[in-house]
């Protein structure tokens, strides 16, 4: 029983990471209908970003806790990273916002390539130890474990839905979201203006891609160029999962795949007799996927009916 | 007039490319390989471009189809299973070396009965639904690849499978270095012309369909599937016609893959490859053969060639860009220039452009 305890709570951490990135991915698709291929290398600079910091400070400001430093570089690292989806868009995006629908996939995927590339260049391809700067020791319950940075993967998780919930349902950039997802023309034709929002939901989903990216990093203790590209994809696989478009779905999604990953990867290989083990964790997620959308084509929550090809 | 100026044209193309691997080889046979991966790359995205181009289906998981022809050949005609299994070696003494017309069209069948399967469930899909769920696809065959090694040792894993025969026709082996006229033709050139052969008879098959009333019945489902069901189209048949046709096509590809390299790891299989793939079809220009022949060229062959060139850069930067980092960031750049700058693709097809803008919102 207590593996089975320690799985959830796994689970639900891995699915709060995917939860926060999936967001970005359901809301530039509600927007734009693009499927934002750069947005795990976005992760990925934020999460490099931070490391850096870390570094510096932790050599020019010995003495500081932990938890500041930690703090700070997710600061920095939302910046950096909300920036960078801001000149993404402008640069790649927004130019071909009347073209045919594959051409800004094309160029997700270019910026994509192009956004490792220069990591790589950066911050040198080797895998990078993130330091941990959280006391390391673990709490007990009911038999499983839990580190303190899972539970901050948690909190921080919870706190974001509820910001994010508040802008998109009680602000006026919220509403101007909203209607712009709905129909950008008719929004525009009400005074709002679909640059702005645009931009305003690329700078939000960085922001939540750069706090999964550091949290990412701080549970697994290791930063690359390439860490982008798993988180990424399977964030995409529960944005799709929950309902594309939707952010209650993207969440769910995130929740139910992370879930559903670390309970198979714990049991497969008893269940199975130990002849297939926990390498086909990745492909659960697939499975599950193919399952759903051919039960229900739009996702869990998804109840887009008329298509706009 | 015009006619006669296409004749010349298309005699000039052909003598050209019958004697580029003559040219190429005093180079080396590295600069000969380069072209055969490019005619590679030409076949796979010919095979894509039914499945996204004349049907609109985007299929992120291609590879896949690639992966299981490669690996039927690679099972087929290798020491592999002998090695492995006692039963099998106790029924072929001589090692596993099935001929080619059988491999062939086995793989053919075979990648072209997934595609059938992975199209039957996403019927209903739409779009980037779809999408997704060919790249789901495309992961899980990699995964299996991966890992079964055990408990039955059928793909080798990441060791992936080696020595695989090359291809013999009648006694005629590609692997080997031949002498014509007191020419020596090295097996590199060998394939190139087998694979240009491919790719013509690939040619012409697309052509054939592109004008034929499947091609058009493809079309129709791409601009509009609701219209077209009212027009009396099978969608269904159709749809499933056009993944099984694409994926032949890769499975086919997969097997020359095979042969030609002789070692096959599930790496090669990686979704980046599947993806480069779609970015070769939608660069050149999607649905039109002559820009999806030349995206494939330009996005496998040219950054090969920076490969070579990129020396002296690499000397002027300290060694922090060496080459394969270059070519990465100049595919990048290509990208995501051209799509800037050209949409609709490098050589995009003159008739159906209208349709493919977007309706007003």
């Amino acid at each position: 029983m207590d593996t089975f305890i320690q799985q959830v709570i796994n689970g639900l951490v891995l699915g709060s990471m995917y939860a926060l990135v999936a967001l970005g991915y359901t809301m530039v698709y509600g927007i734009i209908n693009l499927i934002n291929f750069a947005h795990g290398d976005v992760l990925m600079v934020g999460a490099l970003t931070s490391w850096s910091i870390i570094g510096l400070m932790k050599e020019s400001m010995p003495g500081t806790p932990g938890w500041l430093i930690l703090l700070i570089a997710l600061l920095i690292a939302c910046v950096v990273a909300a920036a960078l989806n801001f000149v993404i868009e402008k640069v790649a995006y927004r130019p071909l916002r009347n073209s045919p629908k594959l051409a800004p996939l094309i160029t997700a995927i270019g910026m994509s390539i192009l956004l490792q590339t220069l990591a790589m260049i950066i911050w040198k391809p080797n895998f990078k130890p993130y330091p941990n700067l959280l006391p390391s020791a673990p709490f007990n319950i009911g038999g499983a474990v839990i580190t303190t940075t899972q539970i901050l993967i948690l909190g921080m998780t919870a706190v974001s839905l509820a910001v994010l919930m508040w802008v998109v349902n009680a602000t006026k950039l919220g509403r101007a979201m909203r209607a712009t997802a709905e129909n950008p023309r008719v929004a525009s034709l009400m005074g709002v203006k679909p640059d702005v929002v645009i931009s305003a939901t690329f700078l939000i989903g960085a922001v939540l891609a750069a706090i999964a990216g550091v949290m990412w990093a701080a549970n697994y203790g290791t930063v690359n160029h390439t860490m982008g590209f798993l988180p990424g994809l399977k964030a995409f696989t529960a944005a799709v999962f929950g309902g594309i478009g939707n952010l209650a779905g993207a969440v769910v999604g995130g929740i139910l795949l992370g879930l559903i990953e670390s309970i198979g990867a714990g049991y497969i290989g008893t269940l199975t007799g130990g002849v297939l083990g926990s390498h086909y964790s990745d492909i659960f997620a697939f499975i599950v996927l193919i399952i759903v959308l051919t039960l229900r084509p739009s996702g869990l929550l998804g109840e887009r009916v008329a298509d706009r090809a | 007039m015009n006619s006669k100026k296409r004749l010349i044209t298309i005699l000039v193309a052909a003598v050209g490319l019958l004697i580029l691997p003559l040219i190429l080889q005093p180079f080396g046979n590295a600069w000969v390989r380069i072209a055969d991966m490019a005619l590679l790359y030409v076949l796979l995205s010919l095979g894509l471009n039914i499945v996204v181009g004349y049907a609109g289906l985007l299929d992120l998981g291609y590879v896949a189809f690639f992966a299981i022809g490669a690996y039927m050949f690679g099972l087929l005609a290798s020491p592999h299973l002998t090695e492995t299994f006692p039963l099998f070696a106790a029924m072929f003494p001589n090692g596993i070396h099935t001929p080619l017309w059988i491999v062939i069209p086995a793989a053919a069948g075979i990648a072209g009965l997934f595609g059938v399967l992975l199209g039957a469930p996403t019927l209903r899909l739409r779009g980037d639904y779809l999408a997704i769920v060919t790249l789901g696809f495309g992961e899980i065959i990699r995964v299996f690849l991966n890992n079964l090694d055990h408990p039955v040792n059928i793909t080798n894993g990441p060791k992936g499978i080696n020595q695989i025969d090359s291809i013999k026709f009648f006694g005629f082996d590609l692997g080997k270095t031949h002498n014509f006229l007191g020419f020596d033709v090295k097996s590199v050139s060998m394939y190139y012309y087998l694979f240009l052969t491919l790719v013509v008879v690939s040619v012409v098959i697309c052509h054939r369909l592109e004008v034929s009333r499947v091609g058009r019945a493809w079309m129709a489902i791409r601009e509009d599937e609701i219209a077209a069901k009212a027009m009396g189209i099978n969608t269904r048949n159709l749809k499933l016609l056009a993944f099984g046709m694409g994926a032949t096509f890769g499975g086919v590809s997969g097997a020359m893959f095979a042969a030609f390299q002789g070692f096959i790891s599930p790496e090669s299989f990686s979704l980046m490859e599947s993806v480069m793939i779609v970015a070769m079809v939608v660069l050149g220009g999607i649905g039109h053969l002559p820009g999806v022949i030349l995206g494939a060229v330009l996005l496998s062959a040219l950054p090969e060639v920076l490969r070579y060139v990129a020396g002296p850069l690499q000397a002027m930067t300290g060694g922090r860009l060496d080459a394969s980092i270059l070519r990465q960031l100049l595919i990048a750049l290509a990208m995501i220039s051209v799509m800037l700058l050209r949409p609709r693709g490098l050589w995009p097809s003159p008739d159906h452009g209208k349709s493919l803008q977007p309706a007003a919102k």
